[in-house]
């Protein structure tokens, strides 16, 4: 995972609310067995629209992306995280995300920033002319006119995004802990294993 | 004396294998189950890192989105190929990886084999008191027999498979009390319509829900597991409804549940998980079951509810803003005009199925309203596809089979089918559908599709009449 500090650039000033996992990734390219090149996909159904906002020059790679509440609801498909970090997308501003969707977001390196929705109006106001900066470190974002908002994040979640962190590799460093409590479960619960069939 | 605790903090403690300093935990996944679409690239990380799967006999796979609903063998009992060169291939990637995993592994052709959250209740390999994960949101499900059960990503499926753990924050409680008894023709499907539409999309972001009340504990075990199937479309991840006499009596001969004195020990620790009288939830919602009318969805999001004999609201009629954009933008999309009765909406395709709405008491429902009439001609797909080979043998040992042939419906084979446009079934762009299954979104049963979210019996009564119907208008 790419580690991630700041991040500075145009902000895609997105802002519809309910963005569920249908609209970031349709179900088609759900059948692949890669997590590469899903970017072509993303939000699909909206760029059909010549007029839409992800293909216009001046937001094509633009690392932030500006959206509304309960962003990300529905599937668990990691495949929506996949294809934003394909899209170049390295910053979600929102003022909710589905519990699910942000947990994906950070396991690729996607920040998922919550802000009130005061904020987020003046954001998507600045993001039609003016880039964005974001800042995971001291957990702020601002903006070339004096705008300075902070974030709060989860410490875990910060430090393996600031240190691009596998998840796994930290997890087997507890192999103790795990073992004692599948030997628990072994002795005071044995009907908790299945039986082979 | 210790504390009361919800059912959703006694399973969580019992989970706990490690304590962060911040308060984050390691939690023991006592059940993974896996299907073909989230869990590919998942090996392939495994593969990649030279890890194997920790504990193969907690895990369980089976396909069940790519599949075709059609027939699955010719005549001389040869499996028939899959069309569709990627789903074949993501087909082909589970049926390698399990054995080459050594997980327990559930075939497409075999008479177990369905929908990934049909399947876990009825092999009674999930299990009340257990956590239970799947690379699917609507794991939420297994929360209807007590289980702490929610939908992962595929980097969440790599770490179960390489560790048995997941690294969690507590999550808030929230209760969903629902009192009295529903009148008749409603169903679990319109209490859990009613729930969302009440709550909204995201009312459950954050929480656990724990649906409670008498109307929750008249339910059998697959009206709870519709319930919390959905609990997911409140924006929560996971729902709970506290095991009882009436999950046992579901649960016990099921081929992986406990036996013999192993059973009496599991009945006596899954009676004492109940929330205790005084333990508190973070926000509760309460709501009378005589409110709850056969309901139906008129947007884009699952809480887009009005009760059958409602109109399709104006835009204008909400107080957010925001919630006025999106419901004119869901009105453009679903082609529908404010004022209009629902009951006068059209219908050209019926899919009864999916992990909310195709086990046997679903389909006995649809059956009862279909017995003896036929669907409308303006009705050109309807479709019933059983939640598994099991179910669907129990189905045609009733002659539910016939009914729904009889009455011009299609009798498939088991797969998650028309709820997500991953396979051939599909509703076509601009038509639209009455569906048992648990998502309208945008596109969500095929580029274009227009669904409306109803119960079994509901999607029968479309079916009979070629709109959206109250089904008390053909039942006595």
């Amino acid at each position: 995972m790419t580690p991630i500090e700041k991040v500075e650039g145009r902000a895609i000033p997105f802002g519809l609310k309910n963005v569920d996992t249908d609209v970031i990734i349709p179900a088609k390219w759900l059948k692949t067995i890669s997590r590469e090149g899903l970017g072509k996909g993303a939000f699909e159904t909206l760029r059909a629209d010549p007029d839409n906002l992800f293909d216009q020059p001046e937001y094509r790679q633009a690392p932030i992306l500006i959206a509304g509440d309960n962003f990300g609801c529905g599937s668990s498909r990691e495949h929506a995280a996949w294809a934003l970090g394909d899209l170049g997308i390295r910053v979600v501003i929102a003022p909710s995300y589905s519990d699910i969707f942000s947990g994906n977001a950070v396991k690729n390196g996607i920040l998922p920033v919550v802000l009130p929705q005061a904020a987020i109006d003046r954001l998507m106001e600045v993001a039609t002319t003016d880039p964005i900066h974001v800042d995971l470190d001291t957990q702020t974002v601002t903006t070339p006119f004096q705008d300075r908002f902070t974030f709060e994040i989860d410490p875990f979640r910060k430090m393996c995004l600031l240190n691009g962190l596998d998840e796994i590799s930290l997890t087997e460093k507890s192999e103790a802990a795990i073992a004692a409590h599948e030997k628990k479960i072994a002795s005071d619960q044995p009907w908790l294993i299945p039986a082979t069939l | 004396m210790t504390r009361p605790r919800t059912l959703y903090e006694k399973i969580w403690d019992a989970h706990v294998v490690e304590q962060r300093p911040d308060g984050t935990c390691l939690i023991f996944i006592d059940r993974h189950l896996v299907h073909e679409v989230t869990s590919p690239q998942a090996f392939a990380g495994l593969r990649a890192n030279g890890r194997t799967v920790r504990r193969p006999d907690l895990t369980l796979a089976v396909p069940d989105h790519n599949l075709p609903t059609t027939a699955r063998k010719d005549a001389a009992g040869n499996r028939l190929p899959i069309v569709d060169m990627e789903s074949a291939a993501q087909l082909a990637a589970l049926e390698t990886n399990a054995p080459e995993f050594g997980i327990r592994y559930i075939d497409a052709t075999a008479a177990e084999q369905g929908i990934v959250h049909v399947v876990g209740p009825e092999q009674g390999f999930s299990l009340p008191g257990t956590t239970i994960v799947c690379g699917d949101s609507h794991t939420a499900c297994h929360g209807g027999i007590g289980a702490l059960a929610f939908g992962i990503g595929t980097s969440e499926v790599e770490h179960v498979l390489a560790t048995q753990t997941l690294l969690l924050q507590p999550t808030k409680t929230m209760e969903v009390r629902v009192e009295g008894a529903v009148g008749p023709g409603v169903t679990a499907k319109d209490i859990i319509l009613h729930i969302t539409g009440t709550i909204g999309a995201a009312g459950g972001t954050g929480h656990v829900i724990e649906y409670t009340g008498s109307a929750i504990r008249a339910l059998s075990v697959e009206g709870r597991l519709t319930v919390s199937n959905m609990a997911i479309e409140g924006g929560a991840r996971a729902g709970l409804i506290a095991p009882d006499a009436t999950t046992f009596a579901y649960l016990k001969g099921r081929p992986y549940a406990p036996k013999g004195a192993d059973w009496d020990a599991a009945v006596a620790y899954w009676t004492s998980l109940a929330t205790d009288p005084g333990a508190t939830y973070d926000k509760t919602v309460i709501i009378d079951a005589a409110d709850i009318a056969p309901s139906v969805t008129w947007g884009t999001s699952p809480e887009d509810v009005v009760p059958i004999t409602g109109l399709v609201p104006a835009p204008g009629s909400f107080a957010d803003p925001s919630k006025q954009a999106a419901a004119a933008k869901s009105l453009a999309y679903m082609g529908l005009e404010p004022g209009t009765r629902m009951q006068d909406v059209a219908i050209e395709n019926i899919f009864i199925g999916s992990c909310t709405n195709s086990r046997i008491e679903d389909l006995r429902a649809a059956a009862a309203v279909l017995k003896g009439r036929h669907k409308a001609d303006t009705v050109k797909w309807a479709i019933v596809v059983p939640g598994s080979g099991l179910v669907k043998a129990q189905a045609e040992a009733e002659g539910l089979d016939r009914i729904f042939t009889d009455a011009g419906l299609e009798w498939r084979e088991p797969g998650c089918s028309a709820c997500l446009g991953m396979n051939p079934d599909k509703v076509p762009a601009g038509e639209r559908c009455a569906s048992t299954s648990n998502r309208n979104f945008v596109g969500r049963q095929g580029p274009g599709s227009r669904t409306h979210l109803v119960s079994p019996a509901m999607a029968a009564a479309a079916a009979v009449t070629g709109r959206l119907t109250d089904v008390r208008e053909l039942i006595d």
